[in-house]
């Protein structure tokens, strides 16, 4: 970190030094959907709402960039307020899912940011659909598609009962690119308040235990258990991995007492966790 | 890296007023406590060796100072003063190979073969500094040369079998001299099966097969100066390891080198020798032929090394002193991948040796200063500067989950001081000597990344953070000789600070499918090593010779624990008799109880053993051919035996029947 901020004032020093014998310099314009691929595109009779994501969007923890263009004349729109809904059909009932608000991301004000949790994926009769409601200069719009949610290869979400009887959902958000090394390592906690409300668990412990069930459920070392941060109130710890390969990351819930909630603690009779997620790399 | 420059310059500015002088007529040679194996001497391998076509180890095992760590029938680790590779130099003509095996599984005594080479010179502790750090000592591996002569073209044809593991030893070794340019070359191939402990017991997995091609020329294009090249090409293919869990289905080094040597007709400098030389070593080990394997893996390893030195050899009034200033680049790399029993999961890979790069810049000075024609001092004293960096960001990364705030690379100084004082009358001889020296972490002690050992069944973990280990060392020897009868006794002691051991963490999850755990490298305070060898020569008759030879070592730490590879009390014994052209050896070599193990290392007790070996020869003169033919018993009574030495107690040999034959013309 310091090495970090130790760069950006030297590029700042030599911006400053080299930028003041130029007066006619221009910002240089960031391509605000780098490494964002848009997988939808929800129209209704005045706008077309794009929708991004870093990688495909599946069961799980995705964040979601979006952009309204008016059709009319085919401009993005700055300033609008978002709120968006996600609902999942099933056979006999319809639930939502963890989400955060939607926030302006970036210089240019036309791109918007968020997440969901789909914490089920879609099957043969039953599927989810994002309803997105927006207001420009206080003109209320909405537009609704039903998205593709397909199952995750490896497990990405965990929802389960703790021993205090409430309902929760763990979900791995990062590292979306798991390497040999201490990854910081970042996991969204929420509880079900209700079928369609979601609220953000605040200040539990999740524990983690990264094991390679096909080494003999070999294990890495240094792991920093997660904690929440104040700014985007998720919860961040670091996870090490000593190769490539199949990892189970198994999961113990703490709460602020420090009682587990769910999950086991790894042993030679205890190979695994009831939650844990997974990854392949 | 300035202070090392100015440290250079300190140096030749010393050394600049003594070249400045006149060259005295002193011609007394200064005494050395080099001791030397002859194996060669141009196209013929010694016939006094009771096995001629013996491998390059076993000639070095005939000092009292070097032992070998056996994990099989082939390459075999050499232990120089109970001290293992970390902790000793090992050269070829003075140039700097690494192995590129993370399980020690191939020393570089393995790349060259007994055709090959005149000679092994050891040098004890700090006696060794010439040509890189160490603690123990060195072992410097000469390369066979014919010179200039003009005998013209000169050929041998090697041939040998042993019965145990049905060895077969074939190799030529042509040679052309004229009195400007010479061409040396060799060839020698192995092949070996399984061999039978006593009583017949097979040891699976110790069959080799290696094939050894070399070339030397040399060309003299005035007569004080001279151009020689040499390269060794040495491959070996499907080498059982019975003591480990994996074998090795190729390791195949290059090794080649340049020298420029010039004799100036100046009044001080004697010779000026300076060579460029590079070699690249790949390592493959291969579990596929094991019948049981929790996850196959796949462990290779490559070892590339560039290096100078450049040497001075003069003599100034009573002084004989050397310069040397030399230079080595090293790049060893090591990865493993792991292949899950369910074939749809991902490969697992890491990397073992994280391409670790080493630069090595030295400076070596040594006096001889001849005191009268029977006593002299020896001074010597080095400096280097040991630059290591990790150029792999995957192994890096990987190091970094152990050592959050480490860099990438990490210099070291390391230094080398020795004083010996050295007297040789008609009938004592005797030297005292104090040394100094230092060396840096290898590549596993300092980088490796979860290294299995199956001698205490640990994964290792490398520490880059781990201090120079340094030696203070005494040593002394004392020795009588008449015509008839001669005695020696030699003894080091050293007292080692920041010993480099590998110690459990028991937070730590081994990687390895059965480790008993993890053990990352850290130091001790320190380490004591005594080693003493007692060697007698008589001359009973004038053709019956008896020889005998007596060592002891002892290895303790800070916490009286012993410490690993120590040799409990061995001896040997023989006679030999020699009539024309007939010679003939009956010996006896054995050990004591290895009472003084650590089970801390994977050590337990191990049994005493005598073993008796016999061989004779015989050596025919026809016209110009000369027909060399040795055949012997080892091992006779066939005893079921291993030393403390043996990895794992892997058995030794059984009986074994063996011929070697030379026909040179």
């Amino acid at each position: 970190m310091k090495f970090q901020i130790k760069n950006i004032i030297a590029i700042i020093c030599i911006a400053l030094t080299f930028g003041s014998c130029s007066s006619d310099d221009t910002a240089p314009t960031v391509n605000e959907l780098e490494g964002l691929t848009k997988f939808k595109e929800i129209t209704n009779t005045n706008h077309t709402i794009e929708l991004y994501s870093h990688q495909p969007v599946q069961q799980g923890y995705n964040e979601i960039s979006l952009k309204i263009k008016d059709n009319a004349s085919g401009k993005y729109i700055q300033n609008a307020a978002i709120s968006w809904l996600p609902l999942m059909h099933m056979k006999m009932i319809t639930h939502s899912c963890p989400k955060s608000a939607i926030e302006t991301a970036g210089t240019s004000g036309t791109v918007y940011k968020g997440t969901i949790v789909f914490q089920m994926a879609q099957n043969a009769t039953e599927y989810w659909d994002l309803k997105i409601d927006y207001s420009i200069n206080g003109t209320a719009y909405t537009a609704t598609s039903i998205i593709d949610v397909p199952a995750s290869a490896k497990q990405r979400v965990t929802s389960f009962t703790g021993t205090d009887n409430v309902k929760y959902i763990l979900a791995y958000a990062e590292p979306h690119h798991p390497k040999v090394a201490l990854n910081e390592m970042t996991v969204g906690l929420y509880k079900m308040e209700s079928m369609m409300d979601f609220s953000v668990v605040d200040n539990f412990k999740i524990k983690i235990d990264p094991r390679m069930p096909s080494m003999g459920n070999h294990g890495s070392p240094n792991n920093v258990d997660l904690t929440q941060a104040a700014a985007d109130k998720l919860y961040h710890g670091k996870m090490s991995l000593t190769m490539t390969g199949y990892w189970k990351i198994n999961l113990q819930l703490l709460n602020a007492n420090n009682e587990v909630l769910k999950g086991e603690a790894i042993t030679e009779s205890v190979p695994a966790s009831s939650i844990y997620f997974e990854l392949e790399f | 890296m300035k202070k090392l420059l100015i440290l250079i310059f300190f140096f030749f500015h010393i050394a600049i007023p003594l070249l400045a002088q006149e060259k005295a007529v002193d011609t007394l040679a200064p005494k050395t406590l080099t001791e030397v194996i002859v194996i060669g001497k141009k196209t013929q391998l010694s016939q006094k060796q009771a096995k001629p076509l013996t491998t390059v180890d076993d000639y070095l095992q005939q000092s009292g100072k070097v032992d070998m760590v056996k994990r099989g029938g082939y390459a075999w680790e050499p232990l120089l003063n109970s001290m293992a590779t970390e902790r000793t130099l090992v050269t070829i003509d003075g140039m700097r190979v690494f192995g590129a095996c993370t399980d020690k599984m191939d020393p570089i005594t393995s790349y060259v073969e007994v055709s090959n080479l005149s000679e092994a010179t050891i040098e004890s502790g700090q006696q060794g500094s010439c040509h890189g750090a160490t603690i123990g000592g060195a072992i410097d591996l000469k390369r066979n040369r014919s010179g200039f002569s003009d005998s013209g073209w000169e050929a041998t044809l090697n041939s040998g079998y042993e019965t145990n593991s049905n060895q077969k030893i074939l190799g030529t070794a042509i040679n052309y001299t004229a009195s400007k340019f010479y061409i040396d070359t060799d060839f020698m191939f192995r092949d070996a099966g399984n061999y039978d402990a006593g009583n017949h017991e097979e040891v699976l997995f110790s069959q080799f097969r290696k094939f050894n091609i070399s070339g030397t020329s040399g060309f003299s294009f005035k007569e004080n100066k001279l151009i020689e090249a040499s390269v060794i090409y040495d491959k070996a293919t499907d080498v059982g390891y019975p003591a480990l869990p994996m074998d090795v289905s190729l390791a195949e080094a290059l090794i080649t080198s340049l020298k420029y040597e010039y004799a100036p007709k100046l009044p001080l400098l004697e010779k000026w020798e300076t060579k460029i030389y590079y070699n690249t070593v790949t390592h493959k080990m291969d579990d596929t032929k094991r019948p049981f394997v929790p996850v196959h893996m796949d462990m290779p390893g490559w070892s590339d090394t560039y290096g100078f030195y450049s040497k001075v050899n003069g003599v100034y009034n009573a002084h004989h002193f050397t310069a040397d200033l030399n230079s080595f680049y090293n790049r060893s790399i090591a990865s493993m991948t792991m292949y899950p029993s369910d074939p749809s999961e991902n490969l697992m890979f890491m990397y073992t040796w994280p391409d670790v790069r080493t630069l090595y810049n030295a400076l070596f000075l040594e006096d001889n200063y001849v005191l009268n024609c029977h006593s002299s001092f020896k001074f010597t004293a080095s400096i280097a500067n040991h630059f290591n960096k990790v150029s792999n960001e995957l192994g890096l990364e990987s190091l970094q989950i152990f050592y959050p705030d480490m860099k990438d690379s990490k210099n070291r100084i390391l230094k080398s001081f020795s004083a010996a004082y050295l007297v040789d009358k008609s009938y004592f001889s005797y030297s005292l000597g104090l040394a100094y020296g230092d060396r840096a972490p290898s590549v596993s002690e300092g980088y490796g990344f979860y290294l299995f050992n199956s001698f205490d069944r640990y994964d290792y973990i490398g520490n880059p953070e781990l201090k120079n280990e340094s030696s203070l060392e005494g040593n002394a020897s004392i020795g009588f000789a008449t015509e008839k009868f001669s005695a020696k006794l030699m003894s080091s002691y050293f007292h080692i600070s920041n010993y480099i051991v590998g110690k459990p963490d028991d937070s730590l999850i081994p990687m390895t499918i059965g480790a008993s755990g993890v053990k990352i490298y850290t130091a001790l305070d320190y380490a004591t090593i005594f080693n003493t060898d007692f060697s007698l020569e008589y001359q009973l008759m004038s053709n019956l010779k008896w020889t005998g030879k007596l060592v002891y070592s002892y290895g303790k730490d800070n916490h009286q624990d012993n410490l690993p590879f120590i040799s409990p009390l061995r001896y040997a014994s023989s006679v030999q008799y020699h009539i024309n052209k007939f010679t003939s050896e009956i010996g006896v070599q054995g050990n004591a109880v290895q009472s003084q193990y650590n089970p801390f290392y994977g050590e337990d007790r191990t049994p005493s053993y005598a073993i008796l070996n016999a061989s004779a020869g015989y050596s025919f003169v026809l016209d110009k051919s000369k027909l060399g033919l040795k055949a012997g018993v080892e091992n006779i009574l066939d005893t079921y035996y291993s030393t403390f030495s043996d990895w794992n107690n892997i058995p030794r040999k059984g009986r074994n029947f063996f011929m070697n034959l030379s026909f040179g013309f």
